[in-house]
């Protein structure tokens, strides 16, 4: 058993994703979509926190809302995947539960 | 409160955990939140009940709303008891933070660890977050 | 699959309607079945017919009401967050229907995974 998580939030402006990273367990998967997708560039203030847990959670982005924001060409952070709302169904069917952080 | 009568839905009996992370007034988000809390009551489910983050200022005692006109709703947490619903958690590390303890709370809780917190959010099989 | 879907905020201030409606339909182009999506907090504006958008953007209220049309979904309005809104029968657009909180808790039960969307 391991949750889903997913964060809609800017690490700019609010701490949902360190709220998110205190709670959630090795083995969780953690996915950023809206405006909580500025949290998988690399090298940002808002970066190091979630490379620290890369490895033990896997992060995922949603890929039309990278696109929509103009970040497609930016870096991200290693190991975090791109998926699509089709993705993102798999990724709800294959954890036990989601955990949406609002 | 609608009227549901219990034993009205005949199913499986799931765990539910209603997650708390935000403060009352600010947003509706904890009084509507509320709501759903008392009507999952009435379905016999597994219902729990955790503050994190902001939410533990829901359940600070002394909440005097006159000034506002908006209702204060706190004495409501007290009423989730007569509803069977006793498994109420607050995080410690949220609590601390914000320089409140146990004695600043309008109902009894049991204090969890972030960890402990986790391990039993691992565990549900919906968790819904106001 | 079955998924019961939790929409929280309004059309056009949040992301979070567009995203559940998107996430919806790809749910079932993939064959899963949606239980149902519930409309509580703001989330019960969704369900207002008067929503009169310019012609070049989505009017998100148009996209459930032809997801309801094309699959059937059930899109239920939460009856206490409606009132509350000055939402009523009246106001509905195609597809949706007022029912109580105790449909959410059901959505919950019946259904595998529940999502939810919202600020």
């Amino acid at each position: 058993m391991a949750l889903l998580h997913t964060v809609n939030k800017s690490p700019f402006e609010r701490n949902v994703i360190s709220d998110c990273l205190r709670l959630a367990k090795d083995g969780s998967a953690i996915l950023l979509i809206e405006d909580g997708v500025y949290a998988a560039l690399e090298g940002t203030s808002a970066s190091d926190e979630i490379t620290r847990r890369n490895g033990s959670i896997k992060f995922f982005a949603l890929g039309p809302d990278i696109e929509a924001r103009g970040l497609s060409e930016k870096s991200l952070i290693e190991g975090l995947t791109l998926v699509d709302y089709s993705g993102f169904v798999d990724l709800v069917e294959e954890y036990s539960s989601v955990q949406s952080w609002l | 409160m609608e009227d549901f009568e219990d034993n009205e839905f005949d199913g499986p009996i799931k765990k539910f955990m209603y997650v708390n992370r935000k403060a009352p007034y600010g947003t509706v988000y904890a009084l509507e939140g509320l709501e759903v809390v008392l009507i999952t009551a009435a379905f016999d489910q597994d219902v729990c009940l955790v503050f994190v983050d902001d939410g533990v200022f829901q359940i600070k005692k002394d909440q005097e709303t006159t000034g506002i006109n908006m209702k204060n709703f706190s004495p409501t947490y007290r009423a989730l008891e007569g509803y069977d619903v006793e498994k109420i958690y607050v995080e410690k590390e949220s609590l601390e933070s914000r320089g409140f303890s146990e004695d600043d709370l309008v109902i009894p809780v049991e204090i969890l660890s972030s960890a402990e917190i986790s391990e039993l959010m691992d565990a549900q099989d919906v968790i819904v977050t106001f | 699959m079955k998924f019961g879907i939790l929409v929280n905020e309004g059309p056009f201030t949040h992301q979070a309607s567009d995203s559940a409606y998107q996430f919806t339909k790809a749910a079932i182009e993939k064959g899963h079945e949606i239980v149902r999506v519930f409309f509580y907090h703001d989330g019960v504006n969704n369900s207002n017919k008067l929503a009169d958008p310019p012609s070049d953007d989505r009017n998100v209220v148009k996209l459930w009401s032809d997801l309801a049309a094309e699959h059937g979904v059930e899109l239920i309005v939460c009856v206490a967050a409606a009132m509350r809104r000055g939402i009523n029968d009246d106001l509905l657009a195609a597809g949706f229907k007022i029912s109580g909180l105790g449909q959410l808790v059901e959505a919950g039960i019946i259904g595998d995974r529940l999502v939810t969307f919202g600020d």
